[in-house]
């Protein structure tokens, strides 16, 4: 899911190979974890099955890397929809919050506005949970505790990052 | 916000501290009732806005408005008397006198407001339960957990049948288990008594005990945050 957006926006930038997709790809977001040639052509496949992505031009020779990827308008939109959407919380969100204020920052989309959305998403969350705590039993109330405590790392996270959004979109312009 | 008068109301407020501004007009309205997460990171200025709306500091501008009076404009000893009969407040530290066991601090201020003590120390006796404190009303402040001193303040600012209870960073210094305690005692013992509560706080577990939530930053207002 966030790999396909996370090449939707590097394709937004510019028409770019396979090669040059996990290129970038590694650069920006793959400190977590890099991707594999066959995961990028697999999405880039299924992009483009769903008319996300279009291919740009054929180059002379063989085997997947002369082709050349570009982004569709319906691509576009599909992008501009889930930069803007709050996520809901759920444990590993770290790839998909990250991988979104990077690709805002990188299109020049407001990066602080969508976490803004995203931080009040997780407090209502927050407020849902504890009130569902009130009367649950104590194994429930466990897992709920787990549930917060996560929510507010995340939460944690999200200040930190919009008051780093500034440096952080320096170091991306350099 | 209902579309009813806010029971009290800061509008425009400025305070500042020499060069320093804490508050630059801000705009807060607290309904009947409500319990209001004011949250914000440290420096923001929501403690000097708590203390603004309680009428425990005047602001250099602006209006404080409690159930139609001007708060801002009362002289001292009238202002005094709203605190005590009006608001119930809660600090971080519980700010309990440690000479007196936790009976006489609940009952302090029904003794304040010149209550007899038979009466007072009968009344606080019957509070110690409903926060969990059965069997240690004698003991002194100093003898309790964390918890069991804000539960006492907790008692201590709802005895007197205050309207609403300011509760500045309640949980500040308690573990997360005991957080939760104080917490959920002080939302549900307000509701039951029909009693309103601003809690300023920077910790989102705490604020999601809240009804309503708002932000403030550089001393305003930045989220007006309807809940969903």
């Amino acid at each position: 899911m966030t790999i396909s957006y996370a090449l939707l926006g590097l394709l937004e930038e510019t028409d770019r190979h396979g090669y040059d997709l996990k290129q970038s790809y590694d650069r920006r977001f793959g400190a977590i974890r890099p991707l594999r040639f066959g995961q990028v052509y697999r999405t880039l496949a299924q992009l483009q099955r769903d008319g996300l992505v279009a291919i740009a031009g054929v180059e002379a020779g063989a085997g997947p890397d002369r082709k050349r990827y570009s982004i569709t308008a319906e691509g576009v939109t599909d992008l501009e929809r889930w930069l803007s959407e709050p996520e809901d919380p759920q444990p590993q969100l770290q790839t998909v919050l990250f991988t979104k204020v990077m690709l805002a920052l990188q299109s020049g989309r407001p990066a602080e506005a969508f976490l803004d959305d995203q931080r009040e998403r997780h407090l209502a969350v927050m407020r849902e949970l504890t009130a569902a705590r009130r009367g649950a039993s104590q194994s429930d109330s466990m897992l709920i505790d787990y549930q917060l405590f996560h929510i507010e790392a995340d939460l944690r996270w999200i200040d930190h990052a919009s008051r780093r959004l500034d440096t952080l979109a320096a170091e991306m312009r350099r | 916000m209902s579309a009813a008068t806010p029971l009290l109301t800061g509008r425009g407020l400025h305070k500042s501290f020499g060069p320093t501004p804490a508050l630059r007009g801000l705009d807060l309205g607290v309904d009947a009732g409500e319990v209001l997460a004011v949250m914000g990171p440290s420096g923001s200025g929501k403690s000097t806005l708590l203390h603004c709306l309680a009428g425990i500091l005047t602001p250099d501008a602006g209006e404080v408005t409690f159930d139609g009076r001007r708060v801002d404009l009362m002289p001292d000893r009238e202002r005094s008397r709203l605190r005590r009969a009006e608001f119930g407040f809660v600090f971080q530290f519980g700010q309990l006198v440690p000479e007196l066991p936790v009976l006489e601090n609940v009952a302090l201020p029904l003794l304040l407001g010149g209550r007899g003590r038979r009466v007072a120390v009968a009344s606080a006796f019957e509070w110690l339960p409903r926060l969990g404190l059965d069997g240690l009303g004698h003991r002194l402040p100093g003898e309790l957990s964390g918890g069991q001193g804000q539960r006492v303040a907790i008692a201590r600012a709802l005895i007197a049948g205050p309207r609403l209870v300011f509760a500045d960073e309640p949980t500040g210094s308690l573990d997360s288990v005991a957080a939760d305690d104080v917490m959920e005692l002080l939302v549900t013992t307000a509701k039951a008594e029909r009693v309103g509560v601003v809690v300023v706080t920077h910790e989102p577990r705490v604020a999601a005990y809240a009804d309503r939530r708002v932000t403030v930053r550089d001393g305003r207002v930045v989220q007006p945050a309807a809940m969903p």
